[in-house]
């Protein structure tokens, strides 16, 4: 090889490109699969919105006699549906890619063996589940605002951003857990007794205080819970009604997003370094 | 750092695992230029050594110095002048040949056409110029082995480290492959390689030491091994089914060593010839007959009693 000059990486002052490469690769890897990922985002939300919000929907607005008071169920809905879709993607970006790229392709030991660290590996990764959660998030709102179920599409701005934070309340600590992993087997338990109860009964479908009373405060602890309940006093226009609830919502994700963040850079590295 | 100093210098090198020690306190030095070897069965600690020297593994006692630095400091630092073919694949199967290149580039701060440019001069080095717009996953053992050369060293690295490179590849794709890290040697790029194929060790390493249960228990090139620990010539000696175990005495004293393997016999002396001729003037008959040099593998039998692959 001819010998080059090269500039010495600086290892502090890198932080941000190493971990923007990891992004690079993972942008990379799903311009494959880009078209069905989109044509999925929308088509999922339709379907949603179609079955429960208008299906649905209709029934209860007929039966509900005014419970909701001038609310649609749609309305009801759709803030729900939003977080409850965000989640399902961070939480699945946050096992197989992740469990794949220390086990199965070790596409991530392959970057360790350059000057990327391991938690530039782990960054770039939350900052690509951001990515998608944001794609995610966006595409049902769009459809969200074309179904009608909004009052003040303009508030959607604000849901979606909350919707990513509930998204990576999930993705991040799963990651922590995907990097423990040598097989898939845990996921499937999370999906089982996890994620799909919360989706049923975290104020996705029905308010909490429908829930019977003694059962109502594990709905508090689910992380599902603050982020519908926040996206829909965002989508309702009710947050000044109870501004401290949402600033509690807001504290619940977000150190659920740097807990995790900090026990993934260890597991992650201790996934790494043990080869 | 002066132009003699070693690339990389290890005294009392040790990986533990929990309470397992996989490498326990190795002592070697490589040199700029050289290609150096470590030759040893499975599990002797070879990929533990590679880790370490590889800034990927935490070293557990010791010292380590590679390219004058330290490697829990300047880990990174390090890393991006090394190439690194590790035993274990891990091409991106999602990507194109090409693509996997170019992202590695990317991974080492290249430029994008840097990358590409360089991407496509490699694809030429492993003669694999044709396969650039195909995924990874349909290629063969040995054009993925290739192709990992290639990428190692599309950061122009002062260090390769070669983690078993030919392991689980056919004679043709082995010496092709030897082929291009021969040539990479004679640009005068330094090698550190591992092996358990001891014709591999003494293709292509200048220097060597030989590992055994975590230990280094000789070092040297490949021919000064050979003459201080076996002797120039070996006769192979295969016999009917229960004859050997017959001829403990009769064996003794044809050849300044002799060791006995399961399915044949090994005289080691400088003439081996001489010493057939000998045997049969005992009256042995042996149903095969092999002479032949001393190798490596002689070595390793001397050393630890012991075949390197079994
Ligand atoms: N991550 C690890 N955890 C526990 N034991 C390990 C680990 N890596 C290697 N070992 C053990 O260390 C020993 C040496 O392994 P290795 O360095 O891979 O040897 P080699 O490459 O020479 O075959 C083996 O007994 C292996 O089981
Ligand atoms: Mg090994």
């Amino acid at each position: 090889m001819a010998a080059i000059t090269r500039p010495a990486p600086q290892p502090a002052a890198a932080r941000w490109p190493a971990m923007a490469r990891v992004v690079e690769h993972r942008a990379l890897q799903y311009r494959r699969t880009f078209r069905a990922s989109i044509f999925g985002s929308f088509v999922q939300p339709v379907l949603f919105l179609a079955a429960m919000g208008i299906g649905l929907g209709s029934y209860v607005d007929r039966a509900g006699g005014g419970l909701l008071g001038d609310l649609s169920y749609l309305q009801f809905l759709a803030p729900g549906l939003l977080a409850a879709a965000v989640m399902q993607t961070g939480s699945f970006e946050a096992m197989f890619p992740i469990l794949g790229g220390l086990q199965w392709n070790r596409t991530f030991h392959a970057m360790y063996a350059t000057p990327i660290r391991p938690r530039d590996i782990a960054l770039g990764n939350f900052a690509w589940i951001t990515i998608r959660l944001l794609m995610v998030g966006t595409s049902f709102a769009v459809v969200i605002a074309a179904f009608g179920a909004v009052r003040q599409p303009a508030a959607l701005l604000l849901a979606v951003p909350v919707a990513v934070l509930t998204g990576l309340a999930f993705a991040i600590p799963i990651a922590a857990f995907s990097a423990t992993q040598r097989r898939p087997d845990g996921f499937s338990t999370i999906f089982r007794f996890g994620l799909t109860p919360l989706f049923l009964f975290s104020g996705t479908f029905f308010p909490i205080t429908n829930l019977p009373e003694l059962i109502r405060p594990i709905a508090w602890l689910s992380p599902l819970w603050h982020g519908v309940d926040l996206s829909r006093a965002i989508l309702l226009g009710t947050v000044a009604d109870a501004p401290l609830l949402a600033i509690a919502h807001l504290a619940v994700l977000g150190a659920l997003i740097v807990i995790g963040a900090l026990v993934a850079f260890r597991t992650v590295a201790a996934r790494l370094e043990r080869g | 750092m002066s132009s003699a100093a070693p690339l990389i210098r290890a005294r009392g090198l040790t990986k533990r695992f929990g309470a397992f020690t996989a490498v326990d306190g190795i002592d070697f030095d490589v040199a700029k230029g050289e290609a150096f070897g470590f030759l040893g069965p499975n599990g002797a600690g070879k990929t533990s050594t590679m880790r370490m020297i590889g800034c990927t593994s935490p070293i557990s006692d010791g010292q380590l110095e590679i390219l004058g630095l330290d490697p829990v400091r300047d880990g990174p630092r390090i890393r991006s002048r090394l190439g690194v073919v590790p035993q274990e694949g891990n091409l991106d199967n999602e990507l194109t040949v090409r693509e996997n290149l170019i992202i590695y580039g990317r991974y080492f701060g290249l430029p994008r056409d840097e990358c590409a440019r360089r991407a496509d001069e490699l694809l030429e080095f492993v003669q694999l110029a044709d396969r650039g717009k195909d995924l990874v996953e349909p290629l063969s053992g040995g054009m993925k082995r290739r192709l990992t050369i290639a990428r190692s060293l599309i950061n122009e690295p002062d260090l390769i480290l070669l983690d078993e490179p030919t392991t689980g590849l056919d004679p043709q794709a082995r010496h092709l492959l030897w082929d291009r890290l021969y040539r990479l040697k004679q640009r005068g790029v330094t090698l550190v390689l591992t092996t358990h194929y001891m014709d591999e060790a003494e293709q292509l390493c200048d220097r060597l030491v030989v590992m055994d249960k975590a230990r280094i228990v000789a070092a040297g090139s490949p021919q000064q091994l050979i003459d201080r620990y076996s002797s120039r010539e070996v006769a192979e000696f295969r016999f009917a089914p229960g004859i050997q175990e017959t001829l403990d005495g009769q064996l003794a004293g044809l050849a300044e060593r002799i060791e006995r393997l399961p399915d044949r016999v090994l005289l080691y002396a400088d003439d081996g010839e001489a010493v057939v001729i000998a045997a049969r003037d005992k009256g042995i008959h042996p149903e095969t007959v092999l002479v032949r040099r001393s190798t490596l593998e002689d070595v390793f039998l001397r050393l630890t009693g012991r075949s390197l692959i079994d």
